[in-house]
């Protein structure tokens, strides 16, 4: 008989990483089925490639270094599935399947598995992508709605050419990645994540309000700012990618800040950077930096009062 | 350090046992810098072997003379002599390479493994100890920068040593000759070459316990 011995407390939580995981999955469907809806079968293509080749990735690696193969875990199919919504629909399939493999074997299992991994994995390969590939990575097309006779129109990214008006931008009306051109269903898809208590309201609602504040001070309009946070990556960076929990700070205000300071970052790329679009990096810079933040900005224990200094 | 080695045990110390940049993690700075091709890691290494060589002979032979407390400043006269020869001679022989290396060749006179070198080894050794362990070592900063060079331009550029290898169809990947590339390789590397040497220690104590 084996007896496992622990510290207290001793109560089960029926919340696995495998649900935590599955609702994450279900909060992606809506932005998944938008995207497959604007861009057709391609999109859908490059969605379960970049899934298989995740999950494949995580098995062969857990096979090579003889750990238990936890694959049921559901996170690499996760990573999997934010890594296809992050890539333009147009995305070859070997640039998808190296994205993916980067994802899974050089940022998250060699940093050790789950839980380890310092960079988001999905955001870090979407970098290594973009900085390899550039062109492939832009290449955006108009949405086509399964629309008869139009196949694809190629255009820049609206960040670059500030054309779309703000209900297109919404809808998703508008050339992007898979993931991020619905803002509708990333809405949706962070409603699922609240209501079902994966993620709190913090990350998300103040990267956000973040991007759309600092916008507001350094171009002097807010629709300049409502049209920074419809378009682009924002949202979907603030609702799938700022939140992952292994990357994130725990602690509250540590989180406040960290979200604040992407939005910053963000911000500042996109303003005067030469890169239109600054939302993985901002999110990145902040990954490294989120164990420094939980370090320094701890929470105040229960009970506990600052030490007075006697005069 | 090992005072009573043969010479050929001096020479492959610098090129396994004590790899300058695998195993001692040494000059990583020009190792990242200049490896964006298999000629420029050539190159660099060939450079840094010559004036390791002579350097290592020329301080041995000075070690009775100079004073200890002004034994670095000395080393660096004695390095940067052979870094201008070096520079000079690049510069009139092979102004292409000189031109890839670019700021690189003068700060050789830095390169820690030369100095480390003269420091660990030179100024305790006899001059022709010393030019062998200067050459091993200079070896293994070839060969690794070599290999290192070699891999980023295949997956950067698509060819090795400028003969095209993978063909024209192959999109190369542009992160891999960029700085964070170099990174990226070198991590990965020192990664593989740690897991060989803990496979092969493995072997030996597995053997030893099998004999005793």
């Amino acid at each position: 008989m084996s007896l496992r011995i622990s510290t207290a407390p001793h109560v089960h939580s029926p919340v696995t990483t495998q649900r935590l995981m599955l609702y994450v999955l279900i909060a992606l469907l809506p932005a998944a089925a938008m995207g497959v809806y604007a861009f057709g079968f391609s999109a859908l293509l490059v969605l379960g490639l970049a899934c298989v080749s995740c999950v494949c990735a995580e098995f062969l690696w857990q096979k090579i270094a003889r750990q238990p193969v936890r694959v049921g875990d559901l996170s690499a199919l996760v990573t999997g599935l934010i890594l296809g919504l992050n890539l333009p629909p147009t995305a070859p399939w070997w640039m998808v399947v190296i994205g993916s493999f980067f994802a899974i074997m050089i940022v998250k299992q060699l940093f050790g598995g789950l839980g380890d991994n310092f960079l988001n994995p999905a955001l870090a390969a979407r970098a290594v992508l973009l900085a390899s590939w550039p062109v492939h990575m832009t290449h955006y097309v108009t949405p086509t709605f399964f629309k008869a006779g139009v196949d694809a129109v190629a255009t820049a990214t609206p960040l670059a050419t500030k054309g779309a008006s703000l209900m297109e931008l919404f809808l998703g009306q508008i050339p992007g990645t898979i993931g991020e051109v619905s803002k509708a269903a990333i809405l949706a898809g962070l409603l699922i994540l609240l209501v079902t208590g994966t993620v709190r309201w913090r990350i998300p609602v103040i990267l956000v309000a973040s991007v759309f504040c600092w916008t507001w001070v350094l171009t002097g309009s807010p629709d300049a700012a409502l049209m920074a946070i419809l378009s682009g990556g924002v949202l979907f960076g603030a609702v799938f990618m700022a939140t992952d929990y292994v990357t994130s700070p725990i602690t509250n205000f540590a989180q406040i800040v960290y979200a604040f300071l992407a939005g910053l970052i963000i911000v500042l790329i996109r303003q005067y950077g030469s890169y239109p679009e600054g939302v993985t990096y901002g999110i990145l810079l902040m990954n490294i930096a989120s164990p420094l933040l939980d370090r320094f900005l701890p929470q105040r224990i229960y009970g506990y009062q600052k030490e007075v200094k006697k005069a | 350090m090992s005072e009573k080695k043969s010479l050929g045990g001096v020479l492959m110390n610098g090129i396994v046992t004590e790899n300058p940049t695998f195993r001692l993690v040494l000059g990583t700075c020009p190792t990242l810098a200049v490896t964006t091709s298999a000629l420029n890691g050539l190159g660099m290494g060939a450079a840094a072997t010559f004036v390791l060589v002579c350097s290592n002979v020329a301080i041995s032979m000075l070690r009775k003379f100079i004073p200890d407390q002004v034994r670095i400043p000395a080393f660096i006269v004695v390095i940067c002599t052979f870094v201008t020869m070096v520079q000079l001679l690049m510069q009139a022989f092979v102004p292409a390479l000189y031109d890839s290396l670019g700021m690189f060749i003068p700060l050789i006179v830095v390169n820690c493994i030369i100095l480390a070198r003269a420091e660990a080894f030179a100024s305790k050794n006899t001059p022709i100890a010393s030019a062998a362990d200067g050459l091993g070592m200079g070896i293994g900063f070839t060969l690794a920068l070599t290999l290192m060079g070699s891999i980023r331009e295949l997956i950067g550029n698509g060819s090795v040593f400028g003969v095209n290898v993978l063909g024209a169809s192959y999109e190369p990947m542009l992160l891999i000759v960029l700085a964070s590339g170099g990174f990226l390789t070198f991590g990965l590397l020192l990664g593989t070459f740690n897991l060989i040497v803990k496979k092969i220690e493995q072997k030996k104590t597995k053997k030893e316990a099998q004999a005793a």
